[in-house]
């Protein structure tokens, strides 16, 4: 039970849906820059994706052959573990089921790995079914490398961290393993509905 | 929390008497919780200002003018009241020994936080890793921590370096303006000394700063970055 902030009224916002904002969360307009590490510039001509680990043969694809995949116009809404959401953002990407399709495998976990280092690890089912797509357009427009273009990941059901910028590729496992803000106190989960943010959440 | 402390127009310490608190380390920060009467909540994170060694936990606040939990923490609150907090939080925008130097710190604004705490730490802790803080404001009034900067600037090991970036007095006789590419090589280290680097800011100058560190030739995985902003932390 919180105790009471005694004088504090709040400032609302009429606009938060509580069926579209979670627990704790507070909708804004702008799109905040959160990231750990310096902002990488990676050559497109120097860019693949792939998806490597437990799988019966890695893929791999330029940039081109990335474009060229079937792509996906998805409008979701996104929730930063910072406490912002923002609602009905525009993007363009490739759905990870289009990607996975390209393989075999019987793993049940990946981590996503991207330029700078930073990692993130989801299980399979939350990145299948329509969930996940690797994202290099945002209202129309190329994804500013700021907010992890050329392409991101884009979990959108899950805390934003899991959304990695810059990624590169998706290292398929048999077993779990923390990424970088998971190895850090932040929750292995990150349901924004459940106010999964650190661990023990 | 026990005592409300200016720092500037615009920003307050809260000293906080924490009679559970499990300890944090110097770059940590913490999630602070209001609760309105009828049970509506914000929260928002701040960075925490103390040291380890600190026997009270310090959170500097600067009021956000459109903010909801900043306006509340600096013009509101009051000495004797409760604040609930959650923390400390984060495990990788922090400084200790074990991690070495030397050091450079580069803060905008209230990005300022965590770097007291670090220098602080560092102080308290006896340890001689050099530092070097380099410290961007708008004007010589919103300088937080200005006195206790100075006089840490003064021990051995310790260097801090302000820049004025909107208005300065006329005897002004540090930087004057952004911190850019030249100003960072000026103040910095060089890449050879492998300095672990942190910068806490607004987006932009946190960004710009990053881009010239490593295009100066520093390595990326030894800088550090936290930013904020009216929507961010």
């Amino acid at each position: 039970m919180s105790p009471i902030s005694r004088g504090f009224l709040g400032r609302r916002h009429r606009v938060d849906d509580p069926s579209r904002v979670p627990p704790g969360q507070y909708v804004t307009e702008d799109f905040p820059v959160l990231s750990a590490g310096p902002t990488p510039h990676t050559p497109l001509d120097q860019w693949t994706f792939e998806i490597a680990g437990e799988v019966d043969q890695p893929a791999s694809w330029s940039w081109e052959e990335f474009l060229a995949l079937p792509a996906e116009t998805p409008t979701v809404d996104i929730h930063c573990v910072t406490k912002w959401s923002k609602l009905d953002t525009p993007w363009k990407g490739v759905s990870v089921d289009t990607l996975l399709e390209r393989v075999v495998t019987e793993a049940g976990y990946l981590t996503a790995f991207c330029d700078g280092g930073y990692t993130t690890n989801l299980a399979l089912e939350d990145v299948t079914d329509g969930k996940a797509w690797v994202a290099y357009e945002f209202a129309g427009a190329p994804l500013e490398s700021e907010h992890g273009g050329p392409a991101r990941l884009l979990v959108p059901h899950l805390y934003f961290w899991k959304s990695a910028k810059w990624v590169r590729g998706l290292r398929l496992t048999a077993t779990d393993a923390p990424g970088f803000w998971e190895g850090y106190g932040y929750h292995n989960h990150g349901d924004p509905w459940l106010e999964q943010r650190y661990q023990g959440d | 929390m026990v005592e409300l402390v200016d720092e500037t127009p615009r920003t307050k310490s809260l000293v906080l008497d924490l009679p559970d608190w499990q300890g944090h380390r110097a770059g940590q920060h913490v999630d602070v919780r209001l609760t309105a009467e009828d049970g509506y909540q914000a929260e928002r994170s701040y960075s925490i200002a103390s040291s380890p060694e600190d026997a009270q936990l310090v959170l500097t606040v600067e009021r956000l003018d459109d903010g909801e939990v900043s306006p509340y923490l600096v013009d509101v609150l009051r000495p004797g009241d409760e604040l609930e907090l959650r923390g400390p939080i984060g495990g990788y925008f922090v400084w200790e020994e074990s991690l070495g130097g030397p050091l450079l710190l580069v803060a905008g604004g209230s990005g300022v936080v965590p770097f007291r705490a670090m220098l602080r730490h560092r102080l308290a802790s006896g340890s001689d890793v050099a530092v070097r803080l380099l410290y961007s404001s708008r004007s010589l009034d919103q300088v937080i921590y200005r006195k206790e900067l100075e006089e840490a600037g003064t021990a051995e090991g310790i260097e801090v370096d302000l820049t004025l970036t909107r208005e300065w007095p006329e005897d002004w006789k540090g930087h004057r303006g952004r911190i850019d590419a030249q100003l960072l090589e000026q103040v910095g280290w060089s890449p050879a000394d492998r300095p672990q680097i942190y910068s806490c800011g607004p987006t932009p100058l946190v960004e710009s700063v990053a881009d010239s560190l490593v295009a100066a030739g520093h390595d990326q995985r030894r800088i550090r970055l936290e930013r904020f902003g009216p929507t961010g932390t």
